[in-house]
């Protein structure tokens, strides 16, 4: 089948292959599932949990003993509208269940509550920011649009043997949201642009740690390609088993060279399950549509349907925090905050929060000096002291501290980080830490100070002249003998003002 | 009041127990006793614990010694159909794939029994998973109907109904689907109440179809029924199809709600295919309401020649996802011979489930299955709105429907070997699971051979203090419940 002219110019950007032949278009749609952090399992009282010994996280409903029934936990249909509030989705008035009817050894019912026909929440988008020209560049922003996403238990975990299988239910039963997406993602590149925000928003609503490692976020992606400027949608293959956020991104781009080279071959894509391995970097069919189950579904005849007001709805949307990108925004607006900062601060909830309260007590116009102070100094000490926000004995009010004796002149920058050690290894204030260290700038006679600024611009004659001839910073080069006249410790302010009103009179 | 302990009411029983006539290890023993006699021809148990038993009853009297008793069922022996788990006993569904099952978990209503003293007493027979009207069904062999052996005691509850009419039990619990209490209890000439769905818990109740289940008590009077439902009934957070409803005093209910009443005769209740000596007893039943000055009146229930079909299509597709859980992965029955893990499901589910379970999955599988999903179970859905509508209509000019039970009386061990023939039994109590309305069978008298015959009274949703009431009204007038079969 020949699928396109290569006389045509390619118009496509996004296409993950740097290959020539880059006429055709990747359609891709998300699967992601992300398991709610609630106390107890979606239908029983039983703690749910990571890494307990196996099989100690059960009960007769997890284990699905005969008569046992599920009660729905009503903390994961809280977290779910959050979700979607977060998201932009539509509620729907009513929640209601169905069950998909499937034999696995995992699934300890064969069938996994879930919602069919009628999600929970319909429609909304997820923001996306793609890389931009260099690091500190803001890329591309984009929002893909949401198809649904509804509530479902997870299922148990089977560990392999040699020669048998075990099965752990600890797992079982876990609330677990499946978000899906419209097939409007064209690159690998959006594809993990797209499950990064999704993360950061679960984690800023408390909904979900995403932690990858411990299938708190999965992934399952639907990809097809079609020749750019095509608007059907070619075979689809789903991937499965994208289970780091790496293995996303190279699982994805894999398959879309897989299929381009397929079809450059003259060969067919056919509709199937592929399994990706992210260890060797390759895929392999699992199934195809022939063998795709028959789920089944109908109303899960022991649960009854919720009905979800505007009373609840807007008890959640009060708890709905604002959002990594909106927040990156105000920054902007706000604090005149530059990208460099922004994307560090705003993508981790508590370090936003963190900023936030340290610039407001700085006081205005100090924003981004804490921002800097944040993002150069006490993030580099948290990772090399293996501390926390949280743990970290620098509190906002340190930093709002430290910023304003800089900004006052009272100390010299290379003094504030001899503070800022000192800060984190005692809590102190840091004008307790310059009083006792001598770290302050001397408290400077003014008559003295205009002596030596007099005696460095009698001396500067080059420094002056190019001052005068509009370069500002060669004023610079006047403040050394001042400040080594002043051994160090001369307000720099002062100097600064000093020296400007000497040569603004000559 | 017959002078043998076993055949003796709880309202009786409870008398003499808290005026020291009695105590309660005598009146186990005495049940024990009588169950060792008649059970190899009746076979209601799957199995029994004697010991345990004694050692309940024994708890009781020190209970009542220090005066602590905790009602009208403390120290009664009460047996229990084998698919309501008690902690500690089996719980087979009367089936091979469960045959080794034990129960480490109590459901709902045995902890509510226990809480009222009870002495639960036995695993009852019935059929497999509680599908059949005969308790043919069962893997452990069919119960005998005490009033001729060679009969089936009705089912699926058959051996709930035939230990309390052998005098093996005081009272027992069964479940119904679509008749499993009241036709059997109808065939073996006792009382046996289905509550509304949503009155008493399923939670612990081997589930059949989820949305027609409800366990309910057989005994040997209105009073006795009462009684018991006042137990078992009430909301329980473990089960979201329960109903938040007050239970009031049905035993008191008895006398307070006094006729006389609006009664209902649904015309195609007694059409083709009806018993004529049953006819003939349910319309001598119609009578004695009516010289109570009882108003009677014929209703139409229009949809009634689709109950059948509509309860074949939604009871079979929500078992067949129920019972998806008996793999032999986690417990139950489990095939040596399987090679891998598909055929380990395929093997043991060949292997534990009987002839009418498989019948029933295949069915459900293929009701549900994508492209079906429409015509069957979505069209009986509707189908069923239309029938529940058909019923609250009637109840808008009656208190209740006064219908036979069963249009046959028991029938001989064998007799209906075609599964259809056997799915008609339960025309007249169909309807009555998929509207979700309690209903009620009582004894109404004996064909010429001697066989019981039960009339049905169909009560509004959660009334069921009206249709004891009711029920208890015209039993007070008649001798039935004091005739017990001579085994």
């Amino acid at each position: 089948m020949k699928l396109c002219d290569p006389s045509v110019p390619s118009v496509t950007t996004t296409l993950a292959t740097s290959s020539p032949k880059s006429v055709y278009e990747a359609v891709i749609g998300l699967e992601v599932h992300v398991q709610i952090k609630t106390q107890s399992k979606m239908f029983t009282r039983v703690a749910a949990g990571y890494g307990h010994e196996p099989n100690t996280l059960t009960d007769p409903v997890v284990l699905a003993l005969p008569g046992a029934l599920p009660v729905m936990n009503k903390a994961a249909l809280d977290a779910i509208i959050k979700a979607g509030l977060l998201l932009g989705c539509e509620i729907a008035p009513v929640c209601k269940w169905d069950r998909k009817n499937y034999f696995y050894p995992d699934s300890p019912k064969n069938y996994q509550i879930s919602q069919y026909d009628q999600p929970i929440c319909v429609g909304g988008a997820v923001e996306i920011e793609l890389p931009g020209s260099a690091r500190n560049v803001m890329g591309e922003h984009k929002k893909i649009p949401l198809t649904r996403i509804h509530l479902e238990e997870d299922v148990g975990k089977l560990n392999h043997g040699a020669t048998d299988s075990l099965v752990d239910y600890n797992r079982a039963g876990t609330p677990l949201m499946e978000i899906v997406s419209d097939p409007a993602m064209h690159s690998a590149e959006e594809a993990y642009a797209y499950l990064s925000s999704i993360r950061a928003t679960m984690i800023y609503g408390g909904i979900s740690d995403c932690d990858m490692e411990k299938g708190q976020l999965r992934c399952d992606a639907n990809i097809s390609i079609r020749p750019v400027g095509a608007t059907h949608l070619g075979t689809k293959v789903e991937l499965k088993n994208l289970n780091s956020i790496s293995f996303v991104r190279d699982g994805i781009d894999h398959e879309i060279k897989r299929q381009i080279a397929v079809v450059e071959r003259g060969g067919t894509l056919v509709q199937e399950t592929r399994d990706y391995d992210g260890q060797t970097g390759t895929s392999q069919s699992l199934r195809s549509k022939e063998m795709a189950h028959d789920y089944r579904y109908f109303p899960d005849p022991d649960l009854m349907p919720v009905k979800v007001d505007a009373e609840w709805k807007a008890r959640l949307q009060a708890e709905c925090p604002e959002l990594p990108f909106a927040k990156q925004r105000r920054f902007v607006e706000r604090y005149q905050l530059p990208y460099s900062l922004t994307s560090v601060l705003v993508w981790d909830r508590a370090l936003a929060d963190y900023f936030e309260e340290a610039a407001t007590l700085a006081g205005p116009g100090k924003a981004q000096a804490v921002g800097n102070w944040i993002v150069n100094d006490l993030l580099r000490e948290l990772a090399a002291a293996h501390l926390t926000l949280a743990t970290s004995k620098i509190r906002p009010a340190h930093i709002a501290a430290l910023v304003q004796l800089v900004d006052a002149g009272t100390v010299l920058t290379h003094a504030a980080k001899e503070i800022f050690i000192e800060m984190a290894a005692t809590g102190d204030l840091p004008d307790v830490i310059a009083d006792r260290k001598g770290l302050k700038a001397a408290p400077t006679d003014p008559n003295e100070l205009e002596t030596w600024c007099r005696d460095s611009i009698a001396t500067g004659a080059k420094a002056v002249a190019e001052f005068k001839s509009g370069k500002d910073s060669a004023i610079n080069a006047l403040k050394g003998p001042v400040m080594k006249a002043a051994k160090g410790k001369a307000n720099p302010k002062l100097v600064d003002e000093t020296l400007r009103r000497l040569l603004a009179a000559m | 009041m017959p002078s043998a302990l076993h055949f003796r009411t709880i309202a009786d029983l409870a008398a003499a127990l808290d005026a020291k006539q009695l105590t309660s290890v005598e009146l186990t023993q005495a049940v024990i006793a009588r169950t060792q006699a008649v059970e190899p021809r009746i076979h209601a148990f799957n199995s029994f614990d004697a010991s345990d038993a004694l050692a309940q009853a024994a708890a009781s009297d020190a209970r009542r010694a220090a005066g602590q008793a905790r009602g009208a069922l403390d120290g009664i022996p009460i047996g229990l159909k084998d698919v309501i788990a008690v902690t500690g006993q089996p719980l087979t569904a009367s089936s091979k794939m469960l045959q080794n099952f034990v129960s480490p978990y109590d459901a709902t209503v045995t902890t509510k029994l226990k809480q009222a003293g009870a002495v639960l007493w036995g695993r009852l027979n019935c059929d497999e998973f509680a599908m059949g009207s005969s308790t043919e069904n069962s893997a452990f062999g069919p119960t005998g109907n005490p009033w001729d052996t060679t009969r089936v005691p009705g089912g699926s509850s058959g051996g709930s109904s035939a230990a309390l009419a052998a005098g093996e039990a005081i009272a027992t619990l069964g479940s119904d689907t679509g008749g499993s209490i009241r036709q059997p209890a109808a065939l073996c000439g006792v009382v046996g109440l289905k509550p509304s769905y949503g009155l008493v818990s399923r939670y612990g109740l081997i589930a059949f179809a989820s949305s027609l289940d409800q366990i309910g008590p057989f005994a040997r009077t209105v009073e006795d029924a009462a009684i018991v439902l006042g137990a078992i009934a009430g909301h329980d957070e473990r089960d979201s199809t329960s109903f938040k409803t007050e239970i009031p005093d049905y035993r008191a209910a008895l006398t307070t709600h006094r006729g006389p009443w609006k009664l209902g005769i649904p015309k195609e209740y007694f059409a083709d295919g009806l018993d004529p000596e049953i006819a003939a007893s349910v319309e001598q039943a119609i009578a004695f309401y009516k010289a109570q000055g009882c108003e009677i009146r014929e209703v139409s229930l229009p949809h009634t020649a689709y109950c059948l079909d509509t309860y074949y299509v939604i009871a079979t597709a929500e078992a067949s996802s129920n019972l998806g859980r008996y793999d032999g992965i986690r417990y139950g029955h489990r095939s040596t011979a399987a090679k891998d893990a598909v055929d380990l499901y395929a093997q043991s589910r060949a292997e534990g489930f009987g002839p009418e379970v498989k019948r029933r999955i295949i069915l459900g599988t293929y009701v549900l299955s994508s492209g079906y999903y429409d015509a069957y179970y979505l069209r009986a859905q509707k189908v069923r709105t239309l029938i529940r509508q058909d019923f609250l209509h009637a109840f808008r000019d009656v208190d209740a429907l006064l219908t036979p039970t069963s249009p046959v009386p028991a029938f001989k061990l064998g007799e209906k070997a075609d599964p259809l023939s056997l799915y008609l039994c339960d025309i007249y109590t169909i309807g009555v699971n998929l509207a979700g309305l309690p209903a009620i069978s009582v004894p109404c008298g004996f064909t010429k051979s001697g066989l019981p015959i039960g009339a049905q009274l169909i009560g509004q949703p959660f009334q069921e203090s009206n249709l004891l009431a009711i029920a208890h009204a015209y039993e007070q007038a008649h001798e039935w419940s004091g005739k017990y079969p001579a085994l």
